[in-house]
């Protein structure tokens, strides 16, 4: 306890001591210009890290890993090459023009005068405000968890505490734009999982040593018996992917991998970050360290999630989920039984300061999606809408750590944390991927058609969520109230379908509308506002 | 081969270290490119940036 105490404090004390040494050289938007200009790459490349990694990833996707396997290295895979080059490369630069050539601070707001339309910017935003309460929760959970098995404290205090830094933290104004505190909350992160990454491999007698008792584990027959349900629905060993078509392949590829893979593009927190960005030249060098830093986050991660399972075995006798308890609490109790105790501290801390720049930037976006672009922007009202964004912004809080609490009802097996995260990607490239491509690379395409794919979208995406895909509808129970059963097409003839992830169905049914409807109905924007949108492009 | 039981979950594990490597050569070669060099695109930067931080303070 002392020890963490100390770290903590240490760690504060150097935080305090970068946001301060930042604040003091950027005194006006022009001083923060000039001095972004003149940042160290590296310093650029950690704080990068930093904004984009969370408890989510490492709490609640390397305990997936912990049960379905390494068939999640292929996430990470995606996350690099779909959410760091193809995002930075083909989607951050006109991002950033675009949204400049217009003004715009927001992602409902680019889309919204993209398209010259009130509706697309209000319905974007609502989306946002209720919605993303779901992705933050699951932060908060990943972070919650961690605690709770750190200190060995009930779920509900260690919430508490958790939430409660949180919104001191937010309170405070976050540490936005303070580009040394978060390098330094990058470089403990990328430390801690090298640490642990070269530990894990070195207690297991090196890398494919490591591979090969993680593969000859399913051969046992313990562990046989004790993965019996989940083999029978597919799952072949933590080495291989599950058997094609089960139930445990739809829920890795569909889900897991395609969901938060795709679904990346069109997170409005992070499309916001390309905007702040200073010039494409920075984009470019962060394809560099971001390409890294995910590598070493998420596939860090995963592996050690998969690895788990060997050392378990090997001390208890038990796969990592029996031995944890729950999918979620793979990760953290592993650090607390098989690494040492400053190690655990220090990660915790990395872990903290992951959760605070990710759960700031969501609570930010729930909160401009209130004020600025529905109040303001969309209503037309421009007074008070400062405390309408810092309403939505204690509603996101609120409504995030209610969401958390009761996550603890749900199945513990099921990987609540990764779901959560997933079922808002997914929303979210449905409703917005279509009409976002076409912002930045179709000049023709008409507001009718964006607006059309997105209500396509989003309908198709939560009729799925709550009458058809079971993991979701049967947790939200809507479907079984008013129709008696956990999904529609349980008991006909179309009952696999339950296992098929949102956005496999609805990603397809947006682009379509979007597509038909731009072959249909010719774009009313004037020349002239198209020119003044790709200006620089 | 590196004591995987498919070839599915290899070439995931490839699929990762080679994006990396992607990005990596990706942004060596561009490191320099694409600076903000002309004084007008400079001053929209600043004029966006300006709102921008108006907004952060009134959040």
């Amino acid at each position: 306890m002392l020890l963490i105490i100390l770290v903590t404090l240490v760690y504060l004390a150097a935080t305090g001591f970068f946001a301060w040494l930042g604040f003091r050289q950027t005194h006006n938007a022009q001083d923060y210009l000039i001095g972004g200009r003149q940042i160290h790459p590296l310093v650029m490349a950690l704080s990068y890290g930093a904004t984009f990694i969370s408890t989510s990833a490492i709490v609640g996707f390397g305990g997936a890993a912990g049960s379905l396997g390494m068939g999640l290295l292929w996430l990470t895979g995606l996350n690099i090459f779909v959410g760091i080059f193809i995002a930075f490369v083909f989607f951050g630069k006109r991002t950033r023009k675009i949204g400049h050539n217009l003004n715009a601070h927001t992602f409902p707001e680019l889309l919204g005068l993209r398209y010259k339309s009130r509706f697309i910017q209000g319905f974007a935003s609502i989306v946002i405000f209720l919605f993303m309460p779901i992705y933050a929760s699951a932060v908060i959970k990943g972070g919650a968890d961690f605690v709770q098995s750190y200190f060995g404290i009930p779920f509900e205090v260690s919430l508490l505490f958790f939430v409660s830094i949180v919104a001191i933290y937010v309170w405070m104004g976050g540490m936005k734009g303070v580009m040394y505190a978060d390098a330094f909350q990058g470089l403990i992160m990328f430390a801690g999982m090298a640490i642990l990454l070269v530990s894990v491999y070195a207690k297991l007698g090196g890398i494919t040593s490591a591979h090969q008792s993680l593969t000859d584990l399913i051969n046992d027959p313990a562990v046989r018996e004790q993965t019996a349900k989940s083999a029978a629905d597919g799952f072949l060993g933590w080495t291989a992917m599950p058997k094609f078509g089960s139930p445990i392949w739809w829920n890795l590829v569909s889900t897991i991998i395609m969901g938060v893979g795709i679904g990346v593009l069109a997170q409005p927190q992070l499309v916001v970050r390309f905007m702040t960005v200073k010039s494409n030249r920075e984009l470019n060098r962060a394809v560099v360290s971001g390409g890294v830093f995910i590598l070493m986050m998420t596939g860090v991660a995963f592996v050690t999630g998969a690895l788990s399972n060997v050392l378990f075995f090997q001390a208890d006798g038990k796969i990592a989920i029996l031995a944890a308890g729950a999918n979620d609490k793979i990760i953290p109790e592993f650090i607390r039984r098989f690494m040492p105790e400053w190690f655990g501290a220090v990660l915790l801390i990395a872990l903290l300061a992951a959760a605070m720049s990710t759960l700031s930037s969501q609570f930010h976006a729930i909160g401009t999606s209130a004020g600025r672009d529905f109040f303001e922007k969309t209503l037309g009202r421009g007074k008070n809408s400062v405390l309408v964004t810092r309403g939505g912004i204690l509603f996101g809080i609120l409504l995030s750590t209610a969401l958390a609490w009761m996550s603890r009802y749900l199945d513990a097996s099921m990987a609540i944390i990764a779901t959560g995260t997933a079922l808002f990607f997914g929303l979210c490239a449905a409703t917005f991927l279509p009409a976002y491509v076409g912002a930045l690379y179709f000049r023709k395409l008409s507001a009718t058609a964006a607006k059309a794919g997105m209500i396509a979208g989003f309908v198709t995406s939560t009729f799925w969520i709550f009458f058809i895909h079971e993991k979701e509808s049967a947790s939200l129970q809507i479907s079984k109230l008013l129709t008696g059963k956990a999904s529609l097409v349980l008991g006909t003839a179309l009952e696999p379908l339950k296992m098929v992830d949102p956005i496999v169905i609805a990603l397809p049914v947006s682009i379509l509308v979007t597509i038909i409807a731009g072959l249909f109905v010719k774009s009313k924007l004037e020349p002239a506002h198209v020119e003044t949108c790709f200006k620089g492009v | 081969m590196l004591g995987f039981g498919d070839g599915w979950v290899l070439a995931a594990y490839l699929f990762c270290v080679g994006s990396t490597i992607l990005c990596v050569v990706y942004g060596i070669i561009n490191w320099n490119r694409g600076a903000d060099k002309e004084p007008t695109q400079i001053q929209e930067e600043v004029a966006w940036a300006e709102t921008e931080k108006k907004i952060e303070e009134e959040v």
